[in-house]
């Protein structure tokens, strides 16, 4: 088993998640509670990865961060070398490719919590920030879980993404499915095999803790 | 100027309701406000315009020397800056958070050790010790709402706005709180008010009534004078009560109770928990008339009275009797030629127990 790729996925996978907790809570603020009409066109957006094929979204990223591009220049004056081919350019196509699986059921949790009670809160003098740190997100705490949870798993099995931006650089790049892909050209079978296993397994045990958390029979969150 | 609380506002609900209110509010000495009137009336409304949850696209809402709102100027001042006590219909508790959790939320402002003198201030006042740390969904719906007041209190506001606070308990549980309610009110000496459809809940919390209807106040005023003196035939139809007249319970006895008015005894159905001072109330419907000499009836009251004065009312006719005390009732154009009823004719007015309601008259 290549460890040093599991190494870099996982690594990957746990920022991916965590930036996606402070944006991704952000952004699923913004479209629960906003009355904007044309809010859908945001909605749309941030749904996009879900359907795009991850070729196509790799190839607007990388065109996005490229050296040509104003965004790409600006980095590579800033930090001195160009965002394609490195981990951070890694990290930023994944949040974009991952933004769905954190941002939907943040907003799913926060269209549940009952407008009156945010009411009360803000008739007990509670500013709209505070509300929402003592208030709104103890009551969507499972969803915010779920989302956590689903953009890391979600992002431990990127492969289109990765190849596209990311390339295949040992140490740096090179994740658990590019990995698999190389042993099978490679035919190495045995190898690919056990990585394989690894990422199923991996996975499973990370919807497991979504759905047993989802479930309210279950009392794994004796709080609510 | 004194200070009040003076709003004058209007809000539309597109296709539904257009609410237009004027009103004025004493502060000193601090009073019950009732908004009252049915439902659909748009009382809700007028509270959470107070609240500051809904926005008016016209006029002001003036709270003493502060500005609230200036729909001209857009200018608003958010519910976070009011400083107010407000309890909506089905309390909002916390779910995640315990019965003093929901009481000290409002407070964090504070230092710790005022929180805590507060916190068990609050929870004295409303009799919820050794609930502290219980969740709400494991309450009654009385120590729900008593938790719900607590929290609404417990920051000392300068405005207490309760909408139906009553209206979710069961009927014995509502009688009961509803005068210790009364009582809670008038020792906190906090403006106050309460939205309600319940006549009863009206006559013992409030000094002031304001009858409203489609968004409009019809009438403001003491409300045993709002009562018993409707200023139209719209604010008769909303109020439903026609007689409404302070007494003293003399007696009780095998579940009835004796109450004397003006030197008259009359037999009510006996209410539990209300004091000696009462209000006695009639429906018009209620009343039926007798000439005078006429035999036993099941009804316990028989008022030998005179009438006054007879308004023809469609169909029926509304006679004013005086009987020691004033009391109108609703008969028939047929009844009353049958009765040969005139001004100044004598008359037996029956009236059943059960149609005698009393409620607790408060004490100020």
């Amino acid at each position: 088993m290549n460890w040093i790729a599991i190494g870099v996925t996982v690594k990957l996978a746990a920022l991916t998640s965590l930036l996606l907790l402070v944006i991704g809570l952000g952004i699923a603020y913004w479209l629960s509670f906003s009355r904007w009409r044309w809010k859908f066109l945001v909605e749309s957006i941030v749904a996009l990865p879900l359907v795009l094929p991850p070729t196509v979204l790799g190839f607007y990223i990388l065109v996005a961060i490229g050296p040509h591009s104003p965004v790409g220049r600006f980095y590579a004056d800033l930090v001195g070398h160009s965002l394609p081919f490195t981990f951070e350019g890694l990290l930023f196509a994944s949040i974009l490719y991952s933004l769905p699986f954190a941002v939907q059921p943040f907003a799913a949790a926060f269209d549940q919590v009952d407008r009156r009670l945010i009411e009360a809160s803000w008739t007990l003098g509670q500013s709209k920030f505070k509300t929402f740190f003592k208030l709104i997100l103890p009551l969507s705490i499972t969803g915010v879980i779920t989302g956590v949870v689903l953009s890391f798993a979600h992002t431990l099995g990127e492969f289109g993404v990765v190849l596209m931006v990311g390339g295949n650089i040992e140490g740096e790049t090179r994740t658990v499915s590019i990995d698999i892909y190389d042993e099978v050209q490679a035919l190495n079978y045995a190898g690919a095999a056990k990585t394989a296993f690894f990422l199923l397994v991996v996975s499973y045990l990370v919807l497991l803790c979504v759905y047993a958390m989802n479930r309210k029979v279950w009392a794994v969150w004796p709080q609510r | 100027m004194a200070a009040t609380l003076s709003l004058d506002c209007r809000k539309t609900f597109p296709g539904r309701l257009t609410v237009s209110v004027q009103l004025e509010l004493p502060l000193d000495p601090p009073l019950v406000l009732i908004l009252f009137g049915p439902s659909g009336s748009g009382k809700t409304t007028v509270l959470r315009c107070l609240a500051g949850l809904e926005q008016p696209e016209e006029g002001t809402i003036r709270f003493g020397q502060d500005l609230w709102v200036d729909a001209a100027r857009r200018r608003v001042v958010p519910p976070q800056a009011r400083h107010l006590g407000y309890m909506p219909q089905d309390y909002a508790l916390f779910p995640t958070h315990t019965v003093a959790g929901n009481i000290e939320y409002g407070l964090s402002d504070l230092p710790q050790v005022e929180r805590r003198r507060r916190v068990s201030e609050v929870l004295a006042l409303l009799q919820l010790q050794g609930l502290e740390q219980s969740k709400p969904r494991q309450l009654s719906g009385g120590q729900q709402q008593r938790v719900a007041l607590a929290r609404a209190i417990a920051r000392q506001p300068q405005l207490l706005l309760l909408d139906e606070p009553l209206s979710a308990l069961d009927a014995p549980t509502r009688g009961a709180l509803c005068s210790e309610l009364r009582s809670l009110l008038t020792r906190l000496k906090i403006p106050t008010v309460v939205v309600t459809h319940d006549w009863t809940e009206a006559l013992t919390l409030g000094d002031l009534i304001a009858v409203m209807s489609e968004g409009k106040i019809l009438q403001v005023g003491v409300p045993q004078e709002v009562f018993s003196r409707p200023a139209n035939e719209s604010v008769a139809q909303i109020v439903g009560v026609e007689t409404v007249v302070p007494g003293q319970v003399s007696d009780y006895a095998n579940g009835l109770a004796t109450v004397q008015v003006n030197g008259i005894a009359m037999k009510a159905l006996a209410v539990e928990g209300i004091g000696p001072s009462v209000y006695v109330c009639i429906r018009a419907e209620d009343v039926v008339l007798e000439q005078a000499g006429s035999g036993m009836t099941s009804a316990r009251n028989h008022l030998a009275g005179r009438v006054v004065a007879i308004y023809p009312r469609g169909v029926m006719v509304q006679v004013k009797i005086d009987c020691g005390f004033p009391l109108t009732a609703v008969i028939t154009r047929g009844a009353v030629e049958d009765l040969r009823l005139a001004p100044g004719a004598s008359v037996i007015a029956a009236i059943k127990a059960g149609s005698v309601h009393l409620v607790s008259r408060s004490v100020v």
